[in-house]
């Protein structure tokens, strides 16, 4: 298991590495400079030059860069949404309102899809299950920004319950509607996933020797399968992070909520690379370990992974 | 004793057992009996017309609004639709806060079915216009699908070994880069427009479809009649072409339909965002960002880019469910 874990955590690693690798290359092409603000001095100039080691030939540039992310997780400054700011001064606060929108999200997705995952499957082919079935399918192919501006316009214009962009004076209110518009995709998912899943559980023998013994239908559902049911839905919450970042972006521009998914937004409006740069790196690793994390759940929880991935 | 009586038994139709009968018989040919299974899905086949109704609007609906997509008419900005027939049953009637824009404005005549933009422009050919882009994009999907996906999950599943692993390892560490971010930066580095976003589909899209390829050509490798082929002397070319192909091909055609809805959603969430087509190009995505803006006041020009943008993932998602339960029975889920 150990083994696992640690081949596992290197190959997340060297992505990780891989990405920093390739955001340098990045910068690289981009024309012009950096500091071309005309406030600065030449002096002021030739200092930020030499910080970010800009005077250097490639190698050394890279060998600066590296050094100033993982040592000081320092990505330079921001060239126009706050100018001459340290990027990680504007990205990092911001970075708790997303994920706690994304958490939120990402648990209401998942509780209401199990809900409806098992009351479509113990009720298969009946009007309920058709329910839930068209409701999920509905929830992947329309895309959360919509979701998100048709929560704003019913329940922020036409029936005022929320306001329509957050507000920070109540934080935990405004972001009521992010986290429905960015849940809903998360919710069909799982409902899918976890239907045909315990469709399946439900059809196998040992489930039928539960039921043959007497227990009933709740017990067979709750204890027996959907306990294996919702093994394989922890293999789906890795591509569910990407969906959710994703939808952050949009669902954060809808309703302007402060947090870093609308900041790349204005960041790519603008044109402030390293502003883009850093988030980009902050969200490839938010993705990295949510993957760790859900392979090493899944290696805990089903042994045959790990022989299968050659622990 | 139980007594049997008659009414617990069925009558069973001779047509039944014909059919029955006729299926033992003759050799169920694959996609005629995919496609028999897939008639039954009626979701999928109301999907599969709502698809067809859509291309059709979009080759030719900009023809017939009256107006020209991209013409920018200032006298004519922010009209709400008007649809001559439907305005006598109160819809499309170009009200908006229940006063005819129209005759207030003296066009007495003038008729823009989905109403007009902050530019005077035709919405009506604007978002048939914009649906012509997402199709563009979806059939770039396909194309990148098929060819780097399938062609790539074929090599590493088929010669195995060195290759297979690290050609593995390659796709694991572009799959461990969330597509957010390879899409985002690629678009910044080649400018916002139609060529970065499918250059940016070609790097991401192949991994799902050439991972599953794969298991499948590795499930295939071990059966006999591979090794038949091997032992009469086919090459590796052959073997892959003639022998594995047919029999994935089913996959391939249910996963290419799952990337279409994504490479749409793709296209239209960068646009969103503000990375996707510029002016005066429209797709649905663009329609709908410019549009949001001012939702309150004149909701028609979002509506109809969302409603038409709705409807097709949803079809194209319903009738990949289809293909799915057609192909593959056995491959519910994904």
């Amino acid at each position: 298991m150990l083994k696992f874990i640690t081949k596992r955590f290197f190959w997340s690693m060297v992505t990780l590495f891989t990405i920093l690798i390739l955001l340098f290359l990045l910068l690289q092409f981009l024309p012009g400079t950096p500091f071309n603000d005309e406030k600065l001095s030449e002096a002021s100039k030739a200092l930020l030059n030499a910080k970010y080691g800009l005077d250097q030939p490639f190698f050394s540039r890279f060998y600066i860069y590296m050094k100033n992310i993982l040592t000081e997780f320092d990505f330079g400054i921001s060239l126009s949404i706050q100018r001459n700011w340290m990027v990680k001064n504007i990205v990092l606060p911001r970075l708790g309102i997303s994920v706690r929108i994304g958490l939120q999200a990402l648990a209401l997705g998942t509780g209401m899809g199990v809900l409806f995952g098992v009351v479509s499957a113990s009720n298969k082919n009946t009007w309920l299950d058709t329910m839930a079935t068209v409701v999920a399918i509905i929830g992947v192919s329309i895309p959360s920004y919509v979701f998100a501006l048709l929560l704003s316009y019913t329940f922020g214009y036409k029936l005022p319950f929320f306001s329509i962009i957050f507000d920070f004076s109540d934080p935990i209110k405004s972001s009521i509607l992010p986290t429905i518009a960015l849940s809903m995709f998360v919710m069909a998912q799982v409902t899918r996933f976890l239907r045909t899943e315990l469709i399946e559980v439900l059809g196998s023998d040992y489930i039928r020797l539960v039921e043959a013994k007497g227990v009933n239908r709740f017990k067979v559902i709750a204890r027996h399968g959907l306990r294996n049911a919702l093994i394989s839905v922890i293999t789906i919450l890795g591509p569910l992070t990407v969906t959710l970042l994703t939808g952050s972006l949009v669902v954060e521009k809808v309703y302007a909520v402060p947090g870093i998914g609308s900041l790349l937004v204005n960041a790519i409006l603008t044109n402030d690379y390293n502003v883009i740069v850093m988030i980009a790196f902050v969200y490839s690793a938010l993705y990295i370990t949510m993957n760790l994390v859900v392979d090493i759940l899944y290696g805990i929880i089903d042994p045959r992974i790990r022989v299968a991935k050659g622990a | 004793m139980r007594e049997y009586r008659k009414e617990e038994f069925k009558r069973l139709e001779m047509r039944e057992y014909a059919q029955q009968e006729m299926l033992l018989g003759e050799d169920p040919k694959f996609f005629r009996d995919a496609f028999r299974r897939f008639k039954r899905n009626k979701g999928a086949h109301v999907a599969l017309y709502m698809i067809i109704l859509i291309l059709t609007l979009a080759a030719f609906g900009p023809y017939f609004g009256g107006h020209v997509y991209n013409e920018v008419i200032t006298t004519h900005i922010n009209l709400p639709p008007r649809v001559p027939f439907l305005e006598n049953f109160g819809l499309f009637n170009g009200l908006r806060m229940g006063e005819n824009i129209y005759l207030k404005k003296g066009f007495d005549d003038l008729y823009y079915w989905f109403g007009t933009d902050g530019l005077g422009r035709d919405l009506w050919a604007r978002v048939w216009m914009g649906t012509r882009i997402s199709f563009l994009v979806a059939f770039v999907a396909v194309i990148i699908d098929v060819l780097f996906g399938i062609t790539y999950g074929l090599v590493s599943g088929y010669f195995g070994g060195k290759v297979d692993l690290f050609m593995q390892r390659f796709v694991e560490i572009i799959s461990g880069i969330p597509n957010l971010v390879v899409v985002i930066l690629l678009v910044l580095v080649l400018k916002p427009g139609l060529q970065s976003i499918i250059f940016a589909l070609m790097i991401t899209g192949w991994i799902s479809m050439s991972r599953v390829v794969r298991s499948q050509v590795l499930k295939l490798k071990e059966f006999e009649f591979v090794l038949a082929a091997r032992t009469l002397g086919a090459n590796s070319f052959t073997i892959i072409l003639k022998e594995m192909l047919p029999n994935i091909i089913g996959q391939i055609i249910v996963m290419t339909m799952f990337s279409i809805p994504n490479a749409i959603f793709y296209e239209s969430f960068l646009a969103f965002v503000g990375l996707g087509l510029q002016p005066p190009l429209a797709s649905l995505g663009v329609l709908i960002s410019t549009g949001y803006q001012s939702l309150l006041i004149y909701p028609h020009m979002v509506i109809f880019p969302v409603v038409v943008l709705s409807i097709l993932m949803l079809s194209f998602n319903l009738v990949a469910d289809g293909l799915r339960d057609a192909f593959d029975p056995k491959m519910k889920g994904f």
